[in-house]
């Protein structure tokens, strides 16, 4: 089977599979499983458009390998405070960008909704833009990078769990 | 400093008998006395941040910003000055520069196309002789006299700082030598390069961010990232000064080792936990580079700046009141010109600890929102702010103290006629 568009189909239902799972995974604040959804040497950072487009480094989040990507869930699970919440993450929009042997750079839109357990209002907590790198390792695909832009640059009070 | 009497006779506003120890709700909580705050303090004898020079190096470059709620337009002018006037069309009031940043040669109006200078001078006014001999405006109508409203600007080490008022003090004696002292080890003089923003807002009153940074008991209770792994310890080497007004204040510590910890203080602070380790501890390192004892200061610098030095993770925070219950927070983050790529990399890290996801930082913007949220759901109580008796106000030694928060609350208590 050589035909670039099934090809093409097959590389975009596995990243479509991968962002359900990852999506899962932080909806059910399964953090320790989106750790491993990283490869080791991942760059992972939130970062306001404002911040993107002005070629601004400044991220909520950033983790420059997947040791600080564990400690943030580790910090999140074991040491923060906050008022319990629960994340709802849609992600669509998938565009494949490009394919260089092992390397798939690829973009979809995300929304995370927050509901709080005092109020009936979900919030749309972000709204942004996933900028991706990834690779295979052993077979699987994992994010060697996610970039999350975010539209709404004005955050409601605190962004406690990654999106 | 002269004590104006407030506008109120109501006993609605009544100071707990027993004074400072006590701070009622409707501090927090009441529209009428936050309206007089934006009056007698944004508006009033008060220098308010409201850029970094950094942000508008050349001529013609503007950013918004805000001093209390009022939205001002901070640019450089062709004298090459910085200039700051209010985001206000003098002729329909639209809020005529919507971009939070640019380049321009004029600011123009969208609405009407009237003109203003860098300055904010009045420039033009299209068809203001009317057209075919008819209408425009009145033949005496002057433009020198309809310039936007302007605001006194004076900068310190490369931050800027706006007021309304005539008789604002010189900004180095309105810090005070200490605060003064404090803002220059952290502002040492290196060219400051913007790393970036943040922009979040907090369902809190305005004046819980200065008390949060003035309350060094919540540091090792609250922050239990911060005590794990020896940031900041009770028993720390540490200070929380007041300057005399009680205005200002600095909370400041010297990173510790957590295996100093006594046995005693690991029981006070549940937070404690043997033996967590970091995957990549080297975001805690500190790389000194100040001329200071202190690895971390909070400078509460009245009534809308605090300056982040979190060991290298540098930030202004630019606290924009919206209303009694809310506010909003804009932070500039920033390094120096000369730091290579790998202490910029270093800064972006520790900057993990800070702002609206930081490990400490988001925990700070909880807490804020609880207190609010209580005041609002059982309203018509008062705070116990009593720790710390042998300082009624001010400077103390002790971290278990709320001293600088009583002193705070003396100081807006004279400014409000309260």
């Amino acid at each position: 089977m050589s035909d670039p568009r099934l090809e093409a189909l097959l590389l975009r239902a596995e990243i479509e599979a991968f962002n359900a799972d990852y999506a899962a995974a932080l909806d059910e604040q399964r953090l320790s499983d989106w750790v491993e959804m990283f490869t080791e040497d991942a760059f992972y950072v939130i970062l306001s458009k404002e911040n993107h487009d002005r070629g601004m480094p400044v991220g909520l989040i950033y983790c420059e390998n997947r040791g600080m990507i564990q400690d943030r869930a580790f910090a999140l699970k074991k040491t923060a405070m906050f008022a319990p919440r629960y994340m709802r993450h849609m992600i669509s929009n998938l565009q494949i960008v490009s394919v260089a042997g092992e390397e798939v750079r690829a973009r979809a839109n995300y929304i995370t909704l927050q509901v709080l357990f005092d109020n009936p209002v979900a919030t749309v907590h972000q709204v942004g833009i996933y900028l991706d790198v990834f690779r295979r390792v052993d077979g699987a695909l994992k994010l060697a990078e996610r970039r999350c832009v975010y539209d709404n640059l004005l955050v409601d009070n605190a962004l406690c769990l990654p999106v | 400093m002269n004590v104006v009497p407030g506008p109120f006779s109501n006993s609605k506003y009544v100071w707990p008998a027993e004074g400072l120890t006590r701070i009622p709700d409707w501090v927090y909580t009441d529209p009428d006395i936050y309206a007089l705050e934006v009056e007698r303090i944004f508006h009033g004898r008060t220098w308010n941040y409201v850029a970094l020079e950094a942000e508008v190096p050349n001529v013609g470059d503007f950013i918004r910003s805000n001093v209390g709620p009022t939205p001002v337009v901070v640019a450089r002018g062709d004298d090459g000055a910085v200039h700051v006037f209010e985001n206000r069309c003098v002729h329909r009031a639209a809020e005529f520069c919507r971009e939070l940043s640019g380049t321009a040669k004029e600011f123009v109006c969208p609405y009407h196309q009237w003109t203003y200078d860098l300055q904010g001078n009045l420039q033009g006014v299209p068809f203001r002789r009317g057209v075919n001999g008819g209408g425009g405006m009145p033949a005496d109508f002057k433009t020198a006299n309809h310039g936007l409203t302007k605001l006194r600007v004076t900068t310190h080490r490369g931050v800027v700082f706006a007021t309304y008022s005539e008789e604002t003090e010189p900004f180095t004696d309105y810090l005070g030598a200490d605060v003064l002292r404090e803002f220059e080890a952290t502002f040492d003089g290196r060219k400051l390069q913007v790393l970036g923003h943040y922009r979040h807002s907090l369902p809190g009153n305005w004046k819980l961010y200065h008390e949060n940074l003035k309350d060094p008991y919540h540091a090792t209770l609250l922050h239990t990232f911060l005590v794990t792994f020896g940031l900041m310890v009770a028993g720390n080497k540490s200070m929380m000064l007041s300057d005399p007004s009680g205005r200002h204040g600095v909370m400041g510590s010297a990173k510790s080792d957590a295996a100093n910890v006594t046995d005693e203080n690991k029981k006070e602070m549940r937070a404690y936990k043997e033996g967590m380790t970091l995957a990549e501890p080297r975001f805690m390192d500190f790389v000194p580079e100040f001329d200071s004892p202190w690895s971390v200061t909070m400078a509460t610098i009245w009534p809308n700046l605090i300056v982040q030095r979190e060991m290298n993770t540098l930030g202004i925070r630019q606290i924009v009141p919206t209303g009694p219950n809310e506010f909003i927070m804009k932070w500039t983050m920033f390094g120096f010109e000369g730091d290579d790529a790998e202490m910029t990399r270093h800064r972006l890290r520790q900057g993990n600890l800070m702002g609206p996801a930081g490990f400490l930082g988001l925990e700070d913007n909880e807490a804020i929102k609880f207190v609010q949220d209580g005041m609002i759901r059982v309203p018509g109580g008062e705070h116990l702010v009593a720790l710390d008796p042998k300082v009624p106000t001010g400077t103390s030694d002790s971290l278990i103290s709320e001293a600088a928060i009583r002193g705070m609350y003396r100081y807006w208590r004279q400014e409000m006629g309260l």
